[in-house]
């Protein structure tokens, strides 16, 4: 083999784990032959994604008004008391589960667009492979090995990973907080993002101090292998040096630990504000398959469910707070998701089971306020069969927000995206 | 980027950036001694003695070890075993390379039969026979029988260290290699005069430029200062006694003919040698003609006379196989009486290391987990661990082309077999205080995790054959893969020597095998993609679902330092 073939296989490959306090940190590495190609976007602009693991009730999150005599049938005993039902401004067949006081104030600022029914032809009602479907966007009986974000990156920035850092890229292409890197993110080849596994990882970066070093030999050894990672990681400087630059963040947050999805949401803005140029966040929450137990008995308003809900609110809310305080409120789009919606008709056991289309909610001072489509027909005697049926294609969506949001060109939307979706009108 | 800076940019990268780390931190002692450990072994103790004696800890090793006394698994370990074939001609050209510039087929040697025999050395066979050799050299470690025998070969080579690219010729590198193997387990004095004749180390260390008119001190040196007494406090050799071994050894050339090394009287130093008080003052007598080549052996028999030698290959021995430091009680509890069992039993090699790897010491837990696998440790170590399996084994350049490939990837990792970086052998064994942290740089950690990653998904690959791993045979074999609690804590025994807290565990489920979903009742939704795939392995989306998820988790899982400790 020769000296240059052998450089080419073993160098632009994958990922530089960073490995802080136990978890790994992904990255990748420096490479040798950065800035030969400069490539990139553009405009500023930021899109966060918030993952729902576990299939979000949709009705019992937006809960339609007008038909809400049937939804009160398919659901008594779980369904959300009329009267307590939050009004959205200038809505009047829909609104909120009663924990998202923050969604509620948001959408009356104009900073909150909801879509109703969003799903694809022929559900899927499993976790992993509906999971799999709305991160890698592909049709209900295809198998896509790439994911639909990792495929914008990829066509957005050419040549990566062994084209990068460059000098007009030089942070990370895409960064999820918690958990190890989503499929969403994995390009054609590699992937395009990096972990950082747990906000306890972030903050231990940012402090500098060197690892403990531990008397037992094993632990000595493992210190100094996360050490060294966390030294020599490409990004970890950027990263670092870019949450520096951020002195103080909203106080509405709540402590840290309470609300996991308000620590990653912290950790987000911090980067956004700090300058870092990465396009893609992922952010994510689960214990959304509530097959039992979704409200308490007595009182539908709580429970875990709600209390789902509540943090989901509590933390955008925060966020989006926090963001506009410190500026860069104008350039991001967030986007709550989970792999689908659950049955109209709830279960005796007090929860639902897996259903299909459920509501998106997009967030951001640019988003076109609203609640595009209607609410899901639910049948006068809803069996267990019956399911929230799709009104706008999750790849519409997507479309909308690389053609609206990423300003791609209908050529590229279609590259990314394998076929034609007519966009949707978001921002 | 031209090559001058790309080889810049690589070295700037691979200085450590740990310079506040305190490499001399006093770390659990363990007082422990060699009295041989008690009752059968158990998984983690068996598992621990694999890795360290064997390259990975293997299921199949573990079977066949498992429930056996210490005793009978000494006497396996350290058996002798037949020498393996030896490599073969791999390299020829196919026709479609007809009208290449570099095109070569060798007449005399044809595909499949081993060129160690050939007359014919040239430029064009040289280079593709040493590639050969190291190819063959991997799948040697790969292959391994349930023994401790190539472990050891890269233990002497460590020690005997030599260099490919400046004993050059394929013939003699190979005879080299060979002579490795074939004393690994016998007796170490009996080595030490071997090597000192070896064609191979009389090139390398200049030993046939030695003569009485220009005497050329670099075998007398390093044999004393590398192979045999060492450097250690007591070791109190002058450099006298490096210009009298050096005279000594005067006379020896090769003969390209035979590939050995000829004893010329009329190139030898025939006068007396004189020794320093370390060596008690000894003079080695000059001889003339043929007999001068005895004065070898009164040299040789004068230094194993010192107690030192057996004191330096235990450190070294423990240095490779146990731990980088010594501490005052390792010294005391295990060198000296290691040392003494060495000497006891005239430098024969298995008695020394069957009470090293008997020993309480040995498998005292603290020591688990406490060694950074070397580069052909984590390469090999993986494959074995993984089964990675060839897809033709008939197809010898496909076959020597993938064993190449995984050769390159340890080379690049900084442990090119074959070319130590110089006649010390690998830094990692030798240089305080750092010792086997050096093999972990911002360069190769890196390139140790993309190692794995592309070992998971994709593999190596030459023409149609494959080097990866099949994460669904893998899975099939563990017991009780269903439950993905018991899945990553069975993994975890196999592949790490630290156990994982249950957080960690739990961490490694929810994002690996559980795609984020975090409720404790969501263990079944794995169980049911696994049943499903084994019920029905051709429902081709459940199987993409399952495929998708174990390749994540054993990334994951590799990608963790854990895997780095053996």
């Amino acid at each position: 083999m020769k000296r240059r073939d052998f450089f080419r296989i073993t160098l632009p490959s994958v990922t530089l784990p960073m490995l802080v306090n136990g978890f790994s940190m992904q990255a990748f590495a420096e490479s040798p032959l950065a800035g030969l190609i400069e490539a990139g976007e553009e405009n500023d602009r930021v899109l966060v994604l918030v993952q729902l693991n576990g299939g979000n009730d949709g009705l019992n999150t937006i809960i339609p008004i007008d038909v809400y005599d049937r939804y009160y049938a398919a659901r008594t005993n779980i369904a959300i008391p009329k009267e307590k039902i939050l009004t959205l401004q200038g809505v009047d067949h829909t609104g909120l589960n009663p924990a998202m006081t923050h969604m509620q104030q948001l959408y009356s600022e104009g900073k909150i667009s909801i879509v109703q029914a969003v799903s694809y032809p022929k559900p899927n009602f499993s976790h992993f492979r509906a999971t799999d479907i709305w991160l890698t966007g592909a049709d209900s009986d295809q198998v896509l090995e790439s994911g639909w974000a990792g495929r914008y990156l990829d066509e957005s920035y050419p040549g990566f990973p062994a084209d990068y850092p460059s000098s007009k890229m030089t942070d990370p292409l895409a960064i999820q907080i918690g958990g190890i890197v989503s499929p969403a993110l994995q390009g054609p080849l590699t992937t395009m993002g990096m972990a950082i596994s747990n906000p306890t990882s972030f903050y231990a970066l940012l402090k500098s101090e060197p690892f403990a070093q531990s008397p037992s030999r094993a632990g000595d050894q493992l210190a100094y292998i996360r050490q060294m990672s966390m030294k020599t990681d490409q990004y970890a400087g950027v990263i670092k040096q870019a949450a520096l630059k951020v002195k103080q963040q909203s106080d509405k947050y709540p402590a840290a630990g309470k609300n996991p999805l308000a620590d990653q949401l912290k950790i987000v803005a911090r980067l956004i504000a700090g300058g870092l140029k990465t396009k893609v966040y992922m952010v994510s929450m689960g214990g959304f398959d509530t097959h039992s137990r979704q409200t308490e008995q007595g009182d539908t308003t709580s429970g875990n469910h709600a209390r789902l809900l509540g943090r989901l609110s509590e933390a955008i809310g925060a966020f989006m707070e926090d963001i506009n305080g410190l500026g860069v409120g104008d350039r991001v789009l967030g986007m709550t998701f989970s792999e689908f919606g659950r049955r109209i008709k709830s279960n005796a056991s007090g929860g639902t089971d897996h259903g299909a289309g459920a509501p998106v909610i997009l967030f951001g001072n640019k988003v076109k306020p609203g609640v595009m489509g209607t609410s899901p027909d639910i049948p006068e005697q809803a069996n267990v069969k019956d399911n929230v049926g799709m009104q706008h294609d999750f790849r519409a969506l997507y479309a909308g927000i690389l053609r609206n949001w990423f300003q791609k060109e209908p050529a590229e939307t279609r590259l990314v995206l394998y076929k034609d979706f007519q966009p949707l009108n978001i921002v | 980027m031209d090559r001058k800076s790309f080889f810049s940019t690589l070295r700037r990268r691979e200085t450590p950036a740990a310079g506040d780390w305190d490499f001399n931190a006093v770390k659990e002692a363990v007082e422990a001694g060699i009295a041989p450990v008690k009752g059968k072994l158990n998984d983690t103790q068996l598992r621990h003695l694999l890795r360290r004696a064997m390259f990975g800890a293997s299921e199949n090793d573990l079977h066949h070890f498992s429930g056996k006394k210490i005793k009978k698994i000494m006497q396996e370990l350290l058996a002798d075993t037949d020498m393996p074939a030896p490599p073969v001609n791999n390299y020829n050209d196919p026709p479609e390379k007809k009208d290449d510039v570099n095109y070569y087929v060798d007449e005399e040697i044809p595909e499949g039969q081993t060129w160690i025999t050939a007359t014919i050395t040239n430029g064009k066979n040289n280079g593709r026979r040493k590639n050969s050799f190291k190819a063959w050299w991997v799948s040697q470690m790969l292959n391994q029988s349930p023994n401790i025998r190539e472990k050891m070969v890269l233990f002497w080579h460590n020690h005997f260290a030599t260099e490919t690219a400046v004993i050059d010729n394929a013939i003699y590198i190979y005879r080299h290699n060979e002579l490795l193997r074939k004393h690994a387990l016998g007796n170490f004095k009996d080595m030490v005069k071997a090597i000192t004749l070896d064609p191979a180390m009389l090139k390398y260390l200049n030993g046939n430029a030695n003569t009485k008119k220009a005497p050329d001190e670099n075998y007398g040196r390093e044999l004393q200062e590398l192979f045999t007494v060492g450097k250690g406090p007591d070791s109190r050799y002058t450099e006298n006694d490096v210009k009298a071994a050096a005279r000594v050894l005067t006379g020896y050339r090769i003969d390209n003919k035979t590939f050995t090394s000829v004893f010329e009287p009329g190139r030898h130093d025939d006068t007396d040698k004189q020794f320093s008080e370390f060596y008690h003052n000894t003079v080695i007598k000059g001889r003339k003609k043929e007999e001068g080549k005895e004065e070898l052996d009164e040299l040789i028999d004068m230094i194993f006379a010192q107690p030192e030698v057996a004191k330096f290959i235990c450190r070294k021995l423990y240095r490779f196989f146990v731990y980088h430091q010594i501490d005052d009680k390792a010294e005391a509890n295990v060198i000296t009486p290691l040392a003494d069992v060495f000497r006891k039993n005239k430098y024969e090699i298995k008695p020394v290391l069957e009470a090293l790897f008997s020993s309480d010491h040995f498998f005292e837990a603290a020591n688990y987990g406490g060694m950074i696998k070397s580069p052909v440790d984590l390469v090999v170590g993986f494959c074995r661990e993984f089964e990675v399996k060839f897809d033709n084994a008939n197809a010898v350049p496909d076959q020597y082309g993938l064993w190449l490939q995984l050769q390159q990837q340890a080379s690049s990792m900084q442990q090119n077999i074959g070319d130590p970086p110089n006649v010390a052998g690998w830094q990692a064994y030798y240089q305080e205080p750092q010792y086997d942290k050096l093999w972990i740089s911002s360069d190769t950690l890196p390139k140790r995790n993309q190692f794995t990653d592309r070992m998971i998904n994709n593999g190596l690959t030459r023409s149609k054959a494959k080097l990866v791993v099949d994460v669904l045979q893998f899975t099939k074999d563990i017991p009780r893969a269903e439950d993905p609690n018991a899945l990553i804590a069975e993994l975890s025994k196999l592949f790490y020597s630290v156990s994982l807290s249950p957080e960690e565990q739990q961490f490694i489920k929810v994002n690996t095998l559980l795609s984020g979903l975090t409720n404790m009742q969501s263990d079944h939704y794995w169980t049911d993609a696994w049943k499903a795939f084994l019920q029905n392995p051709d429902d081709k989306k459940n199987k993409d679902v399952v495929v998708k998820k174990l390749k994540a988790l054993y990334r994951y899982m590799m990608n963790r330092p854990e895997y780095q400790l053996c």
